[in-house]
């Protein structure tokens, strides 16, 4: 039954990348303003309306940004009344939305505005290797496992012990990714990929390749929500946040409880889908976190899509490229869009834009339902949102 | 072993475990109302949260669970290491470790290989358990 609290998306914004760095010059925290502006006027409304602010970042730790939205706030100049700077990863942004999606429910905030901004391509600062060794990770960095890749290749190694999954399943991933894209002008790797390339490619950690590997680049991007009410006066087709669900299980991968399945994501979209009264069949387009082409195989088999340890086959045959059954990750993912540090948000901003039909050659036609899931840590949380064109 | 390498911080949970090391057994908690083993070393039992925890010398043994050769190294402390072993050990006594496995031939291990404990000196405080396939 609809409600005139019930949560939608109304504003969204990214940032112009080439190279996979970004072009305009500012700030970490520039860029989040520049795009938490665009995102709001592109609703119809200003900054000032903002009064609710969710955040997570990698920026200024130690420092302003142990205190996320406390320090975006202050350079915004706005002081909002509700505020979240959950961070469990790259999948946090999916968490804000459903935080988010509540709080305006109860009507404890009216104006949510979801950042998140990295200039780590720029700043050459990608180091996830160095966790510092204290409290539960002085029983693994010292072993000098490559993080994050080393843990995602161990479960990529148990996956293909218990299910048979190949590598070059794997690579399959990769190459229908880069097909989308290839449909996507913003996109940063556009170049023609092949299993092959992706098989060739030098090993970092076993069994994963270079080109099973995500980007590193630069981004930034925001999303206005606000209740389906507010959104009547406002500039933009509003896309409802139909149901949502988050969960989380370890952080040091010794600690995963099955490495061969993805609990979180099997817990937050039965969730999501619940609450969204949708089954699979209903969804039209997928967007899943893909750190990795492992992370991808491991998300549709625990959401559902396929079979535990069918997921080699299900996404054989170029099944999620630009044409296939399975239309997923459509500009062009991690692995070949961008991929700045945290990258849920621009799972959520791609589904956003699907579902207002503004794709160009990479939309999949008659999209109306959307699941986004995005995944943090080392497969340590999932979040998954379900939206729908109203 | 260069001792550049990132080393254990040690704090009131672990220095136990620590020390054993050290002294070249390998103590892990064990739960005396649950009966279970857990690692890493916690005041509180993960499995059924009780506090009441002693540890215990574990035989060494277990099998590999999962485990990946690093051919580009964790940061440059380990450059010289390439190509290495990291491994998620499965003791007998049921936890999960991570841990090196030694091996001349990194391709010949594999999930379910057995494998005990050896223990290899890093700093005069500082001894890690490593494992090797038996």
């Amino acid at each position: 039954m609809k409600n005139g609290r019930d949560p939608v998306i109304v504003g969204l914004a990214d940032a112009p990348i080439e190279d996979g760095k970004f072009v305009t010059k500012a700030s970490v925290l520039g860029h989040a303003a520049l795009v938490a502006k665009a995102a709001v006027e592109e609703a119809g409304l200003t900054l000032d309306d903002v009064d609710g602010l969710l955040t997570a970042g990698m920026w200024g730790v130690p420092g302003p940004g142990q205190l996320a939205t406390v320090t975006l706030g202050e350079y915004l100049g706005i002081m909002p009344t509700y505020v979240d700077g959950t961070n469990i990863g790259g999948s946090a942004f999916e968490a804000h939305v459903a935080h988010a999606a509540m709080a305006l429910r109860e009507g404890y905030c009216e104006v949510a505005l979801i950042v998140y901004s990295s200039d780590q391509k720029s700043l050459r600062s990608r180091n996830l290797g160095g966790r510092p060794s204290v409290l539960s990770m002085q029983h693994e960095t010292p072993y000098g496992m490559p993080t994050p890749v080393g843990g995602y290749a161990m479960a990529a190694q148990r996956h293909m012990h218990e299910y048979g999954t190949t590598s070059e399943n794997l690579a399959e991933i990769a190459v229908a990714t880069r097909k989308w894209a290839q449909l996507n002008p913003a996109a940063t790797r556009r170049d023609p990929l092949s299993v092959d390339d992706v098989l060739s490619s030098t090993m970092i950690s076993e069994p994963l390749h270079l080109l099973d590997c995500c980007l590193v680049t630069d981004g930034a991007g925001a999303i206005v929500m606000t209740t389906a009410e507010r959104a009547k006066d406002l500039k933009t087709k509003p896309v409802a946040v139909k149901g949502y669900g988050e969960a989380h299980t370890h952080w040091a991968i010794g600690e995963m409880p099955d490495l061969a399945r993805l609990l979180p994501a099997q817990k937050a979209g039965e969730t999501a889908m619940k609450m969204a009264g949708v089954s699979h069949s209903d969804i039209d387009v997928v967007e899943v976190y893909d750190s990795f082409t492992i992370t991808v195989l491991l998300t549709l088999e625990a959401l559902g899509f396929c079979k535990i340890g069918e997921g080699g086959d299900f996404v054989s045959g170029q099944r999620t490229a630009p044409g296939g059954a399975f239309p997923m990750n459509t500009n062009g993912g991690g692995l070949s869009a961008l991929h700045p540090g945290m990258y849920g948000m621009f799972l959520l901003i791609e589904a956003t834009r699907q579902l207002r039909g503004v794709c160009g050659d990479r939309q999949v036609a008659g999209a109306e339902t959307a699941l986004v899931h995005g995944t943090g840590g080392t497969l340590s949380s999932g979040a998954t949102v379900i939206l729908q064109k109203d | 072993m260069s001792t550049d390498k990132p080393l254990p911080v040690i704090d009131h949970d672990s220095a136990p475990y620590w020390q054993a090391a050290h002294e070249g057994r390998l103590d892990i908690p064990l739960c005396g109302d649950c009966g279970k083993h857990h690692f890493y070393p916690r005041a509180i039992c993960p499995h059924c949260h009780s506090d009441n925890l002693k540890f215990d010398t574990v035989s060494g043994r277990g099998e590999v669970h999962t485990f990946t050769i690093a051919r580009r190294p964790a940061g440059p402390a380990f450059a010289d290491d390439v190509p290495y072993v990291v491994a998620l050990i499965e003791l007998e006594e049921g936890p999960r470790m991570m841990s090196r496995i030694q091996t001349d031939d990194p391709e010949k291990v594999h999930i379910g290989a057995e494998v005990e404990v050896t223990f290899v000196k890093a700093t005069d405080e500082i001894t890690f358990p490593y494992f090797r396939m038996t």
